[in-house]
């Protein structure tokens, strides 16, 4: 018993009663998506924590061969693109196309500039032969075989934020051509919140990351 | 419209900063010797500079009950699969001791 007839919205998909209800649900969902990621990073971070309590004293020293200044950089590039990522949603929530793109860009570019950064310290340590595998070395040479631990998890789990952190550039792709072409409005901004609760969570990975991996060997001489 | 809310963008600078600050800060304390202190240290920092970035970037602050169960459910989650696989690995040597 319709008491008006409702004003369909074009993005409101008919299995919802309202836009509000279906951003609630957009949101639900991509948090239900984040916890699946939560744990995946988090069972990385267990084995590091294990190997870590195992090996201390190697991890100290290896954790000291990364370059601390580029990991700084690149944690403020992020938090960086976290802020710009935060202003689009908030310029799309206002229906400020024009900003959503301008902050959308920014926040692509600072994408960018944090894997161009982590490029340059990947090929560091390749030039180091810190890379594990059969040309590996370290010195001193008795940390050699834990600091390949060290090394493995160093690459698996940047490697992994890096990739994350690729996909998030597609995202935001998708985001920027649907802002281009009017997708985005007031009432219908949910895509780029929840494209921008997953750029906030690869942000939060990269927070555990940066002092768990530069910083342990850094009072180490 | 009831749960939609628009932040203030000088919160998002704000909460910016004590991020970039923490940044500095966690950095600074690496360089002294402070023993078991020092992970602490940095994980005490990376703790809240995640809560900042969750509750104010992800808005969680003002989300619905049921997103705060589950933001809360996976940190609860991820609790358990840390202490439970840490409490085998740290007494394994117990028994040769004792």
């Amino acid at each position: 018993m319709p008491e008006a007839v409702h004003h369909h919205h074009p993005a409101l998909a008919h299995h919802f009663d309202d836009l509000e209800q279906q951003k609630e649900a957009a949101t639900l969902g991509m948090w239900v998506f984040l916890v699946t990621e939560v744990l995946f990073f988090g069972g990385l971070f267990l084995v590091y924590t294990v190997y870590r309590a195992w090996y201390s004293e190697a991890f100290a020293v290896a954790s000291h061969e990364l370059d601390v200044t580029l990991g700084t950089i690149n944690t403020a590039v992020l938090i960086t693109s976290s802020l710009t990522m935060a202003l689009a949603v908030h310029a799309a929530q206002l229906g400020q196309r024009r900003l959503v793109i301008i902050f959308l860009v920014a926040t692509m570019a600072l994408g960018a500039a944090f894997l161009g950064i982590k490029s340059i310290e990947y090929y560091h340590k390749f030039t180091e032969h810190h890379v594990p595998g059969p040309s590996f070395a370290f010195e001193p040479h008795e940390y050699a075989r834990h600091a390949q631990i060290f090394f493995s998890l160093y690459f698996i789990m940047t490697g992994l934020h890096a990739l994350h952190m690729v996909i998030g550039l597609g995202i935001m792709t998708w985001m920027l051509w649907w802002a281009w072409r009017g997708t985005i409005t007031a009432e219908y901004y949910s895509p780029i919140e929840v494209s921008g609760l997953y750029w906030h969570f690869v942000d939060i990975v990269w927070i555990f990351l940066f002092p768990l991996l530069y910083l342990i060997g850094r009072h180490v001489h | 419209m009831s749960t939609e809310h628009v932040v203030p963008t000088r919160v998002y600078y704000t909460i910016f900063g004590i991020l970039m600050l923490c940044t500095y800060l966690t950095v600074q304390i690496a360089v002294f010797d402070l023993g078991a202190l020092n992970t602490i240290a940095a994980l005490v920092i990376a703790v809240f500079k995640a809560t900042l970035v969750v509750l104010f970037f992800m808005h969680v602050k003002y989300s619905t009950r049921l997103t705060w169960a589950v933001v809360l459910g996976s940190v609860f989650w991820l609790g358990i699969m840390l202490a439970l696989t840490m409490s085998d690995y740290l007494t394994r040597a117990w028994m040769t001791f004792g």
